[in-house]
């Protein structure tokens, strides 16, 4: 390293592309959170739940397992579609805490530093940096959720053989559409809310306020006026609705139509955007 | 090591920014009112009291906000469509405290590289010289947040250059600093300046630090342009008016100068203000002064040029200066 260059000297360099620079947001932001202590613990513990599920998959079909366990296929928990909802459900609140924790770190320092006008003065744009900040939340909880429930689908593919796998097609369908939407809420929802409340403990509080309140109040509004349509409120609930309907398994009795869940929860990822972009800025403009 | 590219200096150069009736709104309220101007220099001084614009034209100039009216061009790049290509070759230095107070200036720098184009390890190398010429030392590991405010503002400069920018934003470089800092950072920005492969944009209300960089100035007033003045063009005038100080009896120097027809006011002291006309240059007074066997203790070129723009500039429409 020309550490022993004492004078101003500009470089000459080759750029790289600009692409994917995007990701240079989350490279830093991952090895910031590796060395953070706990957090390797608490994501290793998260893949507990599917490893139990990988066993009760393998016990079905392994009757010497069932006779030392001294138990019976009969006893275990069936494989089937409320097998693998229950496990992505685990999951997801696995994957939700993550969130919580993790996503006011990644936006309310910078905003709180007045960060953001060093990186936007680089070729980075708004839409970048978000994007940077997003994939850091998607990909942990990708690990966590639909990568761990996929591989658990295919093990029992592979135990199983063709005829299970062609009856039960939904399932992948659901495990993918369902995380999908779910990473995608609930990291818009976690970055934007730290980009408003700005200091990191209050936006970590902020973010499991938001999962209570929405929940309290959806199911206060639909109490007093007799309705089911207070759960248009409560997000999460909204998305159990469509997990119900990806998945085909017996729909909530308060469930709403799906379609109007779906377009409710595209406006709430619609609101998080916009609340995302007013405060990503280079400069905010204070409007007479 | 580079030197100064004489081959670039004798070209002149393109203009750095041009401003064809631009104009920026927040909301209702005009804050660059129809701003029109060319300016050529290698190193521009922007002038102007506080709330005069000079930040807003900064941030419309790097596409921080969108022009109301009108356009401006950077380095020939028009500042509304080629926002990308603009930031791709620009370093800046903002203003206020920017920085992640958890990271070490060195990571903070490194990222900033790589998000101005460099691979990993070049910005990581880039980050090293760039702190280290900055005067951060051993200090560049360590977190921002300990930093006392000099050492902050060479991070925002150290940052500012690492990718090597063709034009580099200085925005109040000198806020808050003490003198021997403040001198430190001049010679900094001169030293950039000078290496030829960089052109300045430098923000300021501190007469001296615009002085002591620049060679051309655009001086703003409550949004709009006040004056445009070429500092180099002005200190070729000034050079004619100087101060000395001489040792033992002035009076045969002073005629002798006067001969050659220079002005002259002596004080007590040994101190003579002189006007040298046309063709007569410093070192003719050297001479003179030989001849006479006089020795010259001091001599200075009167540079309070810029101060007397900067006040005319801004003389309200009665001829008086804002309180």
């Amino acid at each position: 390293m020309a550490v022993y260059r004492r004078r101003y000297q500009a470089p000459e360099h080759a750029t790289t592309s600009g692409r994917f620079r995007f990701l240079v947001f989350a490279r830093y932001a991952l090895r910031e959170l590796l060395a953070v202590r706990g957090f390797a613990l608490y994501f290793v513990l998260c893949f507990a739940a599917p490893l139990v599920g990988a066993v009760v998959i393998y016990l079905h079909f392994n009757p010497l397992g069932l006779k030392v366990l001294e138990t019976t296929v009969r006893e275990l928990i069936p494989i089937d579609r409320q097998f693998f909802l229950l496990f992505l459900l685990i999951q997801t609140g696995a994957g939700s805490l993550l969130a919580a924790v993790v996503g006011p770190g990644l936006v309310a320092p910078d905003l709180a530093n007045n960060a953001l006008p060093l990186y936007l003065s680089r070729p980075i744009t708004r839409r970048d940096y978000i994007m940077g900040k997003l994939s850091v939340l998607v990909g942990l909880m990708s690990l966590l959720t639909w990568i761990p429930i996929m591989l658990l689908y295919v093990l029992q593919c592979v135990l199983a053989g063709w005829a299970w796998l062609a009856t039960n097609l939904r399932i992948p369908v659901g495990i993918l559409a369902c995380s999908a939407l779910w990473i995608l809420v609930v990291s818009l929802l976690t970055l934007a809310l730290s980009a408003w409340v700005r200091w990191r403990p209050i936006a970590t509080l902020s973010v499991f306020g938001a999962f209570f309140i929405s929940a309290a109040v959806g199911t206060l509004v639909s109490e007093t006026l007799h309705t089911r349509w207070g759960s248009v409120l409560n997000v999460f609930k909204l998305m159990r609705f469509i997990w119900s309907d990806l998945f085909g398994v017996a729909p909530m009795p308060e469930a709403l139509p799906v379609g109007v869940s779906i377009a409710v929860v595209g406006l709430w990822c619609l609101l998080f955007l916009v609340m995302l972009g007013r405060r990503v800025r280079a400069y905010e403009v204070v409007r007479a | 090591m580079t030197d100064t590219d004489d081959s670039a200096a004798s070209t002149p150069a393109p203009a750095l920014f041009e401003l064809d009736r631009l104009e920026v709104r927040f909301g209702k309220r005009v804050i660059l009112n129809a701003l029109t101007a060319a300016l050529h220099g290698r190193s521009i001084g922007l002038l102007g009291p506080n709330g005069a614009g000079k930040t807003t034209l900064l941030h419309t100039l790097l596409g921080f906000h969108p022009a109301s009216g009108g356009g401006a061009r950077l380095l020939g790049l028009d500042v509304c469509t080629q926002t990308a290509r603009i930031r791709a070759c620009t370093g800046y230095m903002p203003e206020n405290d920017a920085f992640v107070a958890r990271m070490s200036a060195v990571r903070l720098t490194t990222m900033l590289g790589e998000l101005a184009g460099l691979s990993p390890q070049g910005a990581l190398e880039r980050a090293h010289e760039a702190l280290t010429w900055a005067g951060l030392g051993e200090a560049r590991y360590r977190p921002i947040g300990t930093y006392s405010l000099g050492m902050r503002q060479m991070t925002k400069l150290a940052q500012a250059v690492v990718a090597g920018p063709k034009l580099l934003i200085l925005d109040e470089p000198t806020n808050g600093m003490d003198p021997p800092v403040r001198a430190r950072m001049i010679d900094l920005i001169k030293e950039v300046r000078d290496s030829g492969a960089t052109r300045i944009i430098l923000s300021s209300h501190l007469l001296k630090d615009v002085e002591d960089c620049c060679d051309e100035v655009l001086i703003l007033k409550d949004g709009e342009v006040a004056s445009t003045c070429n500092i180099e063009a002005e200190r070729r005038t000034n050079r004619k008016f100087l101060e000395l100080e001489v040792e033992g009896d002035s009076g045969p120097l002073e005629a002798l100068a006067r001969e050659r027809g220079c002005e002259c006011a002596v004080a007590a002291g040994g101190r003579i203000k002189m006007i040298l006309p046309q063709g007569v240059e410093i070192a003719d007074l050297y001479a003179v002064a030989a001849r006479c066997d006089l020795q010259i203790r001091r001599l200075s070129s009167k540079r309070d040029s810029l101060q007397e723009i900067f006040l005319k500039a801004m003389e309200g429409s009665n001829g008086r200066l804002p309180a």
